[in-house]
């Protein structure tokens, strides 16, 4: 496919491109061929009328709109599927394909009274597990991403070159080692094994300077050394300099880093799968798959209820800290 | 200080010598300034890692794991050093987050690289001994016409023990571990023996809420296995059990006194008769490249696993360009600056990304499903697709809901790397002539390739690994029915791994440990090729 010169599109316009650059200045994006493309086919119809008004909006902007309606749906309608099955308390997954067919907070009720699925235990756990690891995350990689920025010691190169590597490689491939090594702890020390969220805490936590070090640790060479030389020349000390000065610059990326620790954490099944036993100590992702896959078709709706309450806080988190996260993503990866 | 901005420069060894004094003497004066507050914090914190150290260097030694006691006296004398020393600051800084790092991460690794070389799995969980102990306890039958022991259930620590009385008329205490010794101080009632200090003794409730535990508890006799155990039902009477397996450790073998068939070690870690029949409990032993053999030859292992390779890269590779082109797409069609009210559209097609991953597969396998889900019931009007049944259309479904899961980020970063395109390059390209789709084909589209680049890869990487979306949506089902193995058909290589090790009443961490280590070199082999691809995009441009 090649567009040598723009065509006149729809046999309305019959500028040069560059009248239309003039008219239409900064405007002109290189999305035009789709544009183009897609108004000669579905603006046919609206081409042909003597308005003029409709057609040029819809070559412009209009199918644009299409698409987004068309995305919308694609988007949003599982979500809105789930929000309907749990308003509609004692469905099963038929009746949950009438959307908003009734309106009840029942499910969410029943959510937390069944004693073989403790719901309530698996929303603090999943808060406690999740918000430990992010905590600790954020502390362990800013200490050491303060190390790599700030210090000139032997071995520097080889560290942050051997976290690159053990970037590649994600904890959960090891996951039988993990779960022998935990049993091994487990006889020893019960209360760091198997079945133990402090050790699955520990865990996590072991993986957490690999993943995170390096998108902290570019965002601490963005911080002038001259303003740790002034403080230095001020009297403060290491310590110092890293918790008021530092940490304070960089908390915007402390926060990612943590909110991405937290959703990390709360979306693992793997590893929390194989380390929590016991109804009580399990996770909502262990949780909720269990109860999914005892019984699909019968309890939808208290299901559909507990997957609405497990996502109001991490999309609320995401959605405020938005611009943030890609922003982070971006940076870290491309650095 | 130490040195923070020490540049790369020719030194001698004087000067080397001069700096490392003064660094020290700064070292030192920090230290000194640094507030007692800081001293205070700093010597607590030490205080009670050294004291939880010591008591689990003190359990590890009674419990005879000298090796592993010796390496985590080693990490405590390390980070006491590290900590109480002036200077070493990097060391400071490093130290927590290394310990971790090396534990659960880097140790991890190695020691399912030790794992992939052993039989470790059901059957094989345990040395020797233990297999031994396991298989004459598991083997024994109550010995027909027996004494009847009067027995007592004694509790100390949380551990359950008998206090027997003899037909003697003496008293005799025993626990799982600890084979029946004299308990010459007892004290009897009615001639049996009830109590002995130190001990509680249940009382009736206490017996019947700890019901499972005492019935399955077996006191050794003597020392000698071959003894047999005392085992009781009710907690009051105890009689002797007689394993039908008779052990001879000189000779090395396991016989039947019932069948006399005699079983022996077969080098592979069970017992095994002459006619081909092994014990069901065996134990671990290092078995060499055989868990890489099997993966690659035994056909009822080998077919599913080239197949779950192959669709592995597929997965990836498709969910990365699928995800991409969507996000591309829309981003181009939404980068308008004409276009009103792009800030709601863009909220709404974010929300796949920000809802949690989990709850996304789980919710799309309800409506995925065959009989009462969404998609067949509402939106196809009845039809019986077996989206999750049928072997391809599982994989179309998990390819679309991970559209659906992936796009939004795609969209976010190709948005941003378009808009970071400096507008004088299109400028450039039309003054030459060049018209739309070629400024796009040949100057915009190579120029975000490089920005996005690494976020494809790692993308890929992430695909490469997506343990949820398909454990969650199709469960790697439905499953290869002439797989010795359990494994489906659209199984990644991580999915896989687990089923192998996790699920299902066979586990062989073996043959999973073996499998991801395949998995360890497939990804260090495409992040090495995959990043070098990377660095000729850059020199292209």
């Amino acid at each position: 496919m090649s567009f040598p010169e723009p065509v006149p599109a729809g046999g309305i316009e019959t500028t040069t491109p560059d009248e239309r650059i003039a008219r239409e200045g900064a405007a002109l994006e290189f999305e035009t061929p789709q544009n183009r493309e897609k108004s000669a086919g579905a603006g046919v119809p609206g081409a042909k009328e003597p308005r003029r008004a409709f057609p040029r909006y819809f070559r412009e902007t209009g199918w644009r709109h299409l698409i987004g309606i068309v995305m919308l749906i694609f988007s949003g309608f599982p979500l809105v599927y789930v929000l309907s099955a749990s308003l509609n308390p004692g469905g099963t997954l038929l009746t949950a394909n009438s959307l908003f067919s009734n309106f009840d907070l029942g499910a969410y009720i029943a959510l937390f009274q069944d004693p073989l699925r403790p719901y309530g235990a698996w929303f603090v756990n999943t808060l406690f597990i999740g918000l430990t690891t992010s905590f600790f995350t954020v502390v362990l990689c800013a200490l050491a991403a303060y190390a790599f920025s700030r210090m000139r010691f032997t071995g520097r190169r080889f560290g942050l070159l051997t976290l690159l590597l053990v970037q590649m490689f994600p904890q959960l491939l090891a996951v039988v080692a993990i779960f022998l090594l935990m049993s091994a702890i487990g006889d020893i020390f019960p209360a760091l094994g198997l079945n133990s969220q402090i050790g699955l805490i520990m865990v996590y936590l072991g993986g957490a300077l690999g993943v995170n070090t390096f998108l902290m640790y570019g965002f601490f060479n963005t911080v002038p050394a001259s303003i740790d030389e002034a403080a230095k020349i001020d009297g403060a000390g290491h310590a110092r300099i890293f918790f008021t000065i530092i940490l304070r610059l960089v908390a915007p990326v402390l926060a990612v880093i943590g909110l991405l620790s937290f959703i990390g954490t709360m979306n693992d099944f793997l590893i929390a799968s194989i380390i929590l036993v016991d109804p009580d100590k399990q996770t909502l992702a262990v949780g909720l798959y269990q109860f999914v896959s005892q019984e699909t078709a019968r309890n939808w709706s208290v299901f559909a209820a507990g997957a609405v309450l497990a996502a109001i806080l991490p999309m609320a988190l995401f959605l405020s800290l938005q611009r943030f996260i890609v922003g982070g993503l971006t940076a870290g990866s491309v650095k | 200080m130490t040195g923070h901005t020490l540049e790369k420069e020719h030194v001698t060894p004087e000067v080397r010598a001069a700096r490392r004094k003064q660094r020290r003497a700064e070292a030192w004066a920090e230290a000194a300034g640094a507030g007692w507050k800081v001293w205070l914090v700093k010597i607590v914190a030490l205080g009670v890692i050294d004291a939880m150290a010591v008591y689990a260097i003190l359990v590890l030694i009674s419990q005879d794991s000298w090796l592993v006691a010796g390496i985590a006296a080693l990490f405590v004398v390390a980070v006491n050093y590290v900590y109480l020393t002036p200077g070493l600051l990097p060391a400071k800084y490093l130290t927590p987050g290394l310990i971790f790092l090396f534990v659960f991460q880097i140790f991890v690794v190695l020691y399912c690289v030790y794992i992939a070389f052993t039989n470790y799995g059901s059957g094989h969980i345990s040395t020797k001994d233990d297999a031994v102990n396991a298989l004459l306890i598991q083997n024994q039958q109550r010995v027909e016409d027996s004494a009847a022991y009067p027995v007592s259930v004694l509790e100390q620590g949380g551990q359950f023990s008998f206090l027997v009385t003899t037909p003697e008329g003496d008293a005799e205490i025993g626990s799982a571990d600890r084979a029946l010794e004299p308990a010459p101080d007892a004290e009897f009632s009615g001639g049996r023996a009830v109590s002995l200090a130190g001990y509680n003794t249940l009382d009736f409730q206490q017996l019947v809420a700890n019901q499972a535990a005492i019935s399955a508890l077996a006191v050794p006799v003597s020392e000698d296995l071959n003894d047999g155990t005392l085992q009781t039902r009710d907690g009051s009477t105890a009689y002797q059990f007689i394993s039908i397996l008779e052990w001879d450790a000189a000779a090395d073998t396991m016989t039947n006194t019932e069948t006399g068939v005699v079983y022996a070690d077969n080098g592979n870690g069970s017992f095994e008769s002459a006619d081909g029949q092994s014990l069901a409990t065996g134990w671990q032993v290092w078995v060499g490249g055989d868990n890489f053999v099997r993966a690659f030859t035994t056909e009822s292992i080998r077919g599913p696993f080239l197949g779950v390779l192959v669709w592995t890269f597929v997965f990836a590779i498709l969910s990365v360009a699928t995800t991409f082109a969507l996000g591309l797409f829309l981003a181009i069609v939404f980068n308008d600056p004409r276009m009103k009210s792009k800030k709601y559209y863009r909220v709404i097609m974010i929300l796949p990304y920000a809802f949690p991953a989990f709850l996304s597969a789980l919710v799309w396998q309800g409506m995925f499903n065959q009989d009462f889900g969404f998609i067949n019931q509402t939106i196809l009007g009845g039809a019986a697709i077996p989206w999750l049944q049928d072997p391809f259309l599982a994989k179309v479904s998990i390819l679309i809901v991970n559209l659906w899961l992936g796009f939004p980020y795609m969209f976010l970063v190709t948005t941003g790397a378009i808009q970071s395109i400096p507008e004088d390059i299109q400028e450039a390209g039309r003054v030459d002539g060049a018209g739309v789709w070629k400024i796009f084909r040949h100057i915009k589209f190579p120029l975000l390739l490089v920005a996005v680049a690494p976020l494809l890869i790692s993308s890929f990487a992430f695909n490469f690994n997506n343990f949820n979306l398909i454990y969650m949506l199709t469960g790697g089902g439905p499953r290869i029915a002439d797989a010795s193995i359990n494994v489906g058909s659209s199984d990644i290589l991580i999915s896989m791994v687990y089923k192998v090790a996790f699920v299902g009443a066979e586990r062989d961490y073996g043959l999973a440990s073996a499998f991801s280590i395949i998995i360890f070199l497939l990804v260090a082999v495409i992040s090495y090729v995959s990043f070098r691809q990377t660095k000729v995009l850059e020199e292209l441009n």
